[in-house]
């Protein structure tokens, strides 16, 4: 059996399997920035850094092939240095703006500055932004000061939807992530579909969901995993609601969905606003003189009935048609149809899947 | 050879002081054949070493040559050659390639131009041994766009090689295939960094990932794939010729053959030199390089390009191969050999290198990216007068970080000029941060102001006339002085002084 | 999805979205997934890039032509003579699988006669694709181990529809492309439920599971079930057919859950008429939409967020619905609100939740026999699903078909009901598009949709544009036999000329005013994609 060592420890592991794959596998803590289970590995933030045994350098767990005989260490003093200088580094060169920030309680820089106890990085904090903040579209905001270049955001545009609407543009540390021409996502020669997977696996708030902006905390949402209800694909989405509202929808990522990489479309992610629009129907409404006039529930289904019945006693169930939804449950067909048959004995009963 | 009798008349090299202890492999036809003509090359027995391992050798054999001769990459890494064409071999898959590294970025390097222009042969007929040897049967040659001159004479000698046969189907009538594409590269410095240039070949943006994999596993386009430098192609033809133990004969253990250094600086004799390996650093720099210009004294010398290291008078006597360099901070790199005197800051040295890695990193990785970035801000910092205490030890601390935590070459390589010259001219850095000078007299903002030895002023009144800032005052045939808090430290006053009494 | 029933035996994908990786070719036909089902099409792109084979067949050079290794853009209502074609060419150059066709498929004779009418050359006369193309696409469909097929809306939405579909169901069996993973013939649905709709009996002919409403033994088994008499043994009318009916005063009342058709359906003016004309109209929804206007009742219903219930997706897979917030007002789930309905009305519905009615369904349906909400959480489950023991299916047809065996159905060319002619100069082909969803109901009224696509437009060639002087966002007045809309010209290549697209979200601009209730005869689809119009500046 292959075992690699880590921390002393000897594990198993299956091949193909990173050092970060096998030490996550047990509860072994090794900080991470670029690196996403969903994604391909890049080694880009050097936040995972672990020691080699073998030669006593410093090596990129996500990159590192677990192998049989290998032995690492995951937290030492070189270690620790070399992650906080990292950390200390990006830092440098990130706003301080913790307090109005989008993802202040969801920002996984925020969560290492406190586990590494970093309030300010070293070399001082970043006064000024370099770049323009971009939000020219409807749907998403992006503050390339916020940025830590991990890179997610090009690889699950390229590799999970597959639009190619984002690249790094210039060199070294004038790198931006950045649209076609720089023109932004929503300029005329960008290919962004705005599904917001780039959004959703920003580690900060460089980007962010504009629809969002201000309507609240991480820590104040209520999430709640649903279908989506748009198209037949059946995604899994994860709604995140404050008070009775929802505020947005994020991924979800499970194997059994049909988008288990947290896949969405611009429809999944964000058109949910007609949920809480003040023009939703509140009251039942019966028609009265060529005008709807609100009434109870009971006075309306007791109109409904009475004249469901005397058509149906009149004519017979066969004059009598029903349309139910291709938007509703399969509960709610079965209940439908049910009616239909049992009470208004007829089988025109239909949706449409048709059209 | 019939027309070019005129370069046959060259002087024997020999015979010149530069030349006496060179000894030329991998430059031996430089300058002594038409490049544009392919009989020339094969009149020096061009193409024979392809010859006899194509046709008489297993790639078992030619592998194992190579690795005897310990022939090392000479791109700058120094990995053993024959070690890496067997990863590439014992590769599994169908389709390899070839990759040869010319993209030469280093500034002030020449080494493989002067090749790829002077010989181009040379250059096919070492990759065409290395993919039999492999079993590639396509090769790439990575050029900078900015040699044209090198470009043109590779297409004439591949177009030439393929009309006589030696590149296409069949080669030497046997089942061998081979062909040879031109790149040409962008002309980022990162670029000549392996994973990086296989991007670019591929048109992908030219940044470097992450290895594992190798490119002998996976390299161009996911396929196994050998990657070496020109000078280390240029090299195998002799070695499959004359046989891994002549090639051993030169250098030393574990460093075998030669290299070709590029010596610049302030130095007399500029130019390329190709030495055994083991040459101490002051038999280049003074046999060969003639000493220092103007006979001023030697203060240290930078190898290996941007990212190598500043090494000290005390070493001079250092045998140089690759694993001494690597011992004292330094490294082989492609061969840039940078002689300074003693005029020169160090302090100032190292923030010009590192102006030049910091520009060039491609900004994929963290430490590298911002590491570097800070490194500099430091240094400027230090050089304009405002360094503060502990800015030595921080660069040291980050330097190491970035060292040891960067992803490719370049931020790995990055901090050596600044951590050498720590290491070796520490009292430099300290004097520029405690005493605010610089001993050099180079960096403007810490030149102190000027002084007037009233011993030797004669009071013959130039400098105040020539001052601009009406700083000094005197009488006639009286010492003269210089009020230090009018002084804008132009220097002047010194220049004209006619008996040396002015100094800062 | 009567061809598919016809030919296989069921009427579902036959593939799992969750196998569109293992996909060796990918062909899509009729369906535009990057814009209608985009989660599906980057899934396809993203398996191209992965060195998979892709082609393309649509009148529109859509998104995914970009990553094709053959595109193939054939005139509007002439996939028939395209697939015949395609298998001609499989049949005369010796590629088609013949143990599959000998083992599990029944009259291949009839296939090649109808086939054999369809040389590549002849072909091009009736599609404009040119014969190497077909031949191309016809070697590499054939060549790959697993080809599967992908279609929708452009396919079904034909008075040939149905022949459509069998059209596909040959190429694949023809090929042995069916009953494998990573194979099949999957008709992508357009809507959250359209496959649960179905599955549950929202059909004039079906009861849950699609168990026939002219079997005896079902009428008994539901009788029993649900306690009641006299079961109807007639099959229903359909969607289009019932609104006929009302204009011959066969039907007297019509109860709306949750459509629009004043918006959706073809014909509008027509539409319009019978729901002014129906004697008694409830319209239950979550907005006071074109059609609710029309209602004597309207009753408010909550959303998907506002309850608990399931959908199944296009592959089959049954997932939860999980209530997120509260419904507005008064608002009810819709359930809710029928049950109460019928209590009124004398008949028992006692329900506590959904679950409950699952567990009827379970019982009811054999193919939902094994779907338990407790194993929803946990588990994938794609129907049929039996017990609680049966892990759900994959992929159907293993081993062999629903039916028996597979069937070729043959069709020649059927040409559209319009064609182009000197008043009606253009063929209009209406669809969706990404940023909205059928009738804008919930699209239009999420403030950064509406934001970034606010207005209807037609897709006009940029030729025939500037033969007439049209330029972008030019106000246009688009006619054809049935009725005249306006809206905003795009100037566009990727639709060809003599033809214009344009998406039927936009009640401003409403598209199905122009469009004809022609049914396929066997699927009761509308010819929705093949209407001729004609066009002029305003
Ligand atoms: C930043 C950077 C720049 C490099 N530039 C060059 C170059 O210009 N030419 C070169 O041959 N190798 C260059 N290398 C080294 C190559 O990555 C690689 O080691 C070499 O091509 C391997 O060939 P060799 O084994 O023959 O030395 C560079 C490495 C780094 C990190
Ligand atoms: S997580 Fe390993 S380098 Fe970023």
């Amino acid at each position: 059996m292959k075992e690699i060592i880590i921390d002393g420890n000897s594990y198993k592991f299956d091949p193909g399997q990173t050092v970060l794959e096998v030490a996550r596998g047990n509860d072994i803590d090794i900080p991470t920035l670029c690196y996403s289970e969903h994604l391909s590995i890049t080694g880009a933030c050097r936040m995972c850094l672990v020691e080699n045994k073998e030669n006593g350098s410093l090596e990129t767990a996500c990159t590192l092939p677990a192998r049989d005989g290998l032995e690492v260490e995951t937290d030492n003093d070189k270690i620790y240095d070399a992650r906080k200088t990292v950390l200390d580094l990006i830092l440098s060169d990130h706003p301080m703006t913790c307090m109005t920030c989008e993802a202040n309680g969801d920002c996984q820089l925020q969560d290492l500055a406190y586990q590494f106890d970093i309030e300010e990085s070293s070399y001082g904090s970043k006064k000024e932004d370099r770049f323009e903040l971009e939000e020219r579209n409807s749907f998403i905001v992006y503050d390339p000061d916020k940025c830590i270049l991990c890179g997610k955001c090009v690889r699950a545009d390229s590799e999970l939807q597959c639009s190619d609407a984002i690249e790094f543009s210039e060199r070294g540390f004038k790198t931006k992530v950045a649209a076609a021409f720089d023109e932004g996502l929503g300029g005329e020669d960008s290919s962004c579909v705005f599904c917001g997977l780039c959004v959703e696996n920003c580690p900060t708030a460089a980007l962010s969901y504009k629809p969002a902006r201000k309507k609240g905390r991480e820590y104040e949402l209520r999430k709640q995993r649903t279908t989506c209800g748009y198209c037949g694909v059946g995604c899994q989405v994860e709604l995140n609601i404050k008070g009775n509202e929802v505020i947005k929808v994020d991924s979800v990522y499970d194997d059994t969905a049909p988008n288990p990489d947290g896949e969405m479309c611009v429809k999944g992610r964000f058109a949910y606003g007609f949920i809480d629009s003040p023009d939703r129907l509140k009251y039942p409404l019966i028609k009265k003189d060529g005008e709807f006039v609100e009434s109870s529930w009971d006075e309306a289904l007791d109109y409904i009935a009475d004249n469901l019945s005397r058509i149906r006693d009149e004519h017979g169930g066969r004059e009598i048609g029903a349309l139910s939804s291709a938007r509703c449950t399969n509960e709610e067909n079965y209940i439908m149809q049910k009616f239909m048959r049992a009470v208004m004995k007829t089988n025109s009963v239909e949706h449409c899947a048709r059209l | 050879m019939k027309e070019y009798t005129a370069i046959k008349e060259l002087p024997y090299y020999e015979e010149l002081d530069f030349y006496k202890k060179q000894k030329r492999i991998v430059l031996q036809n430089c300058g002594l054949i038409d490049p544009e003509k392919i009989d020339d090359y094969i009149e020096k027995k061009g193409y024979q070493a392809a010859a006899k391992a194509i046709t008489q050798m297993k790639s078992k054999e030619i592998i194992e040559e190579v690795k005897k001769s310990g022939l090392r990459g000479r791109g700058g890494g120094g990995f053993p050659t024959g070690l890496k064409w067997q990863f590439a071999k014992d590769a599994e898959g169908e389709k390899k390639y070839i990759v040869c590294n010319a993209d030469e970025g280093d500034p002030g390097a020449f080494m493989d131009r002067s090749l790829l222009e002077g010989d181009p042969h040379k250059l096919l007929e070492g990759m065409m041994i290395a993919a039999y040897a492999i079993d590639a049967d396509e090769g790439y040659i990575y050029v900078r766009a900015e040699y044209p001159l090198a470009i043109r004479r590779l297409k004439k000698a591949i177009s030439q090689a393929e009309e006589l046969g030696l590149l296409g189907e069949n080669i030497f009538g046997t089942e061998f295939n081979f062909k040879i594409h031109i790149k040409e590269g962008a002309g980022a410095f990162v670029c000549g960094e392996e994973t990086a240039l296989m991007a670019s070949i591929e048109g992908k943006r030219g940044t470097p990932t992450s290895r594992p994999p190798y490119p002998a596993q996976s390299g161009l386009w996911g396929k196994p794939t050998n990657i070496n430098n020109v000078e280390t192609y240029a090299n195998i033809p002799f070695i499959i010729d004359n046989g891994a133990e002549e090639f051993n004969k030169f250098g030393t253990e574990n460093s075998s053959g030669t290299k070709v250094f590029a010596l610049t600086g302030k130095i007399k004799n500029t130019g390329l030199v190709e030495v055994p390996m083991g040459l101490s650093l002051r038999d280049i720099i003074y046999d060969i390089g003639g000493g220092i210009t103007d006979d001023k004294g030697f203060k240290a010398v930078q190898t290996g390009g941007p990212s190598g290291g500043c090494i000290p008078a005390e070493q001079l006597d250092l045998k140089i191969d690759y694993d001494s360099l690597k011992e004292i901070g330094a490294m082989m790199g492609s061969g840039g050999m940078v002689v300074m005197d003693e005029d020169t800051c160090m302090v100032d040295v190292a923030r010009f290198f590192l102006t030049f890695t910091q520009s060039e990193s491609c900004g994929k990785c963290t430490p590298c990216r911002l590491g570097t970035k800070r490194m500099l801000e430091i240094l400027e910092r230090i050089t304009e007068g405002e360094g503060k205490k502990g800015d030595i030890e921080k660069l040291e601390q980050l330097g190491k970080v970035i060292k040891e935590a960067s992803l490719c070459g370049l931020g790995q390589t990055a901090p050596n000029p600044v951590l050498t010259t720590i290491k070796y001219f520490r009292d430099e850095y300290e004097a520029h941060i405690n005493d605010k000078k610089c001993p050099a007299g180079q960096c403007d903002a810490l030149k102190g102001s000027y002084v007037i030895d009233e011993d030797h002023c004669i009071g013959c009144g130039q400098c105040k006339t020539v001052c601009p800032a009406d700083a000094i005052t005197g009488k006639k045939q009286k010492a003269h002085t210089i009020d230090p808090e009018a002084c804008i430290s132009c220097g002047a006053c010194a220049e004209v002084c006619p008996v040396n009494a002015i100094s800062n | 999805m009567a061809g598919l029933a016809k030919s296989f035996g069921s009427g579902a994908m036959t593939n799992s979205i969750d196998e569109i990786a293992g996909n060796d070719l990918i062909f899509v036909i009729g369906s535009n997934p990057t814009e209608n089902h985009p989660v599906i099409g980057a899934k396809m792109k993203r398996t191209v890039k992965n060195g998979t084979k892709l082609i393309v067949a649509d009148p529109r050079r859509i998104e995914l032509a970009e990553y094709a290794d053959i595109v193939i853009q054939q005139k509007p209502g002439t996939d028939i003579a395209l697939l015949n074609s395609m298998m001609n060419v499989i049949i005369e150059e010796g590629l088609e699988d013949t143990e599959f066709i000998e083992e599990h498929t029944e009259n291949y004779e009839e296939l090649k006669k109808i086939v054999s009418f369809y040389p590549p050359e002849k072909a091009e006369e009736i599609t404009g694709v040119p014969a190497d193309t077909i031949r191309e696409a016809a070697r590499l469909y054939a060549s790959q181990d697993k080809s599967a097929i992908y279609y929708a809306m452009g396919i079904t939405q034909h008075k040939s529809g149905t022949e459509n579909v069998t059209s596909i169901t040959s190429l694949a069996m023809l090929t042995g492309n069916v009953g494998r993973k990573s194979t099949g013939v999957n008709p992508l649905r357009g809507q959250s439920n359209v496959q649960g709709a179905c599955d549950l009996g929202a059909l004039a002919n079906v009861y849950p599971g699609y168990q026939s409403v002219t079997d005896p033994d079902m009428k008994d088994k539901f009788e029993k079930a649900w306690g009641v008499e006299g079961l109807s043994d007639e099959v229903g009318l359909t969607v289009v057919e019932m609104f006929r009916a009302i204009d011959e005063n066969k039907i007297k009342a019509l109860y709306i859950m949750g459509e629009n058709p004043a918006l959706s359906d073809p014909d509008q003016g027509h539409i319009e008429a019978a729901l002014e004309k129906v004697e008694f109209l409830v319209v239950q929804d979550i907005f006071m939409t074109e059609t609710a206007e029309y209602a004597d009742v309207v009753l408010p219903a909550a959303c998907f967020a506002e309850k608990n219930g399931t959908f199944t997706n296009t592959d089959r897979r049954i997932q939860k619905v999980n209530k997120a917030v509260e419904a507005p007002g008064e608002a009810k789930a819709d359930w809710e609100i029928i049950c109460e309905l019928s209590n009124k009305m004398g008949y028992e519905m006692d329900y506590n939740s959904t679950e409950e009615i699952m567990e009827e369904i379970a019982e009811l349906t054999p193919i939902y026999g094994g779907v338990h909400y407790d194993r929803l959480d946990k588990e994938k489950i794609q129907w049929p699903c039996r017990d609680r023991e049966d892990k759900g299916t994959q992929y159907l047809h293993k081993g062999g078909f629903i039916r028996g065996k597979g069937k070729f159905y043959p069709s020649h060319h059927i040409p559209s009901i319009e064609k182009a002619d000197e008043e009606y100069e253009f063929i209009m082909m209406t669809g969706r598009m990404l940023y909205h969803y059928h009738t804008g109901t919930m699209t239009r009224n999420s403030q950064p949709i509406d934001e970034h696509v606010p207005d209807a437009y037609v897709e006009i060639n940029a030729e025939d544009a500037e033969k007439m002087g049209i330029k972008n966002g030019d106000r246009v007045k688009i006619g054809s036999r049935r009725g005249e809309i306006e809206t905003n010209a795009e100037i566009v290549e990727t639709v060809q000329p003599g033809q214009i697209f344009m998406p039927f979200h936009f009640a401003e601009s409403p598209a199905n005013r122009l469009t004809m209730d022609e049914l396929d005869p066997e699927a009761k689809i509308p010819e929705l994609k093949v209407t001729a119009v004609k066009l002029q500046k305003t």
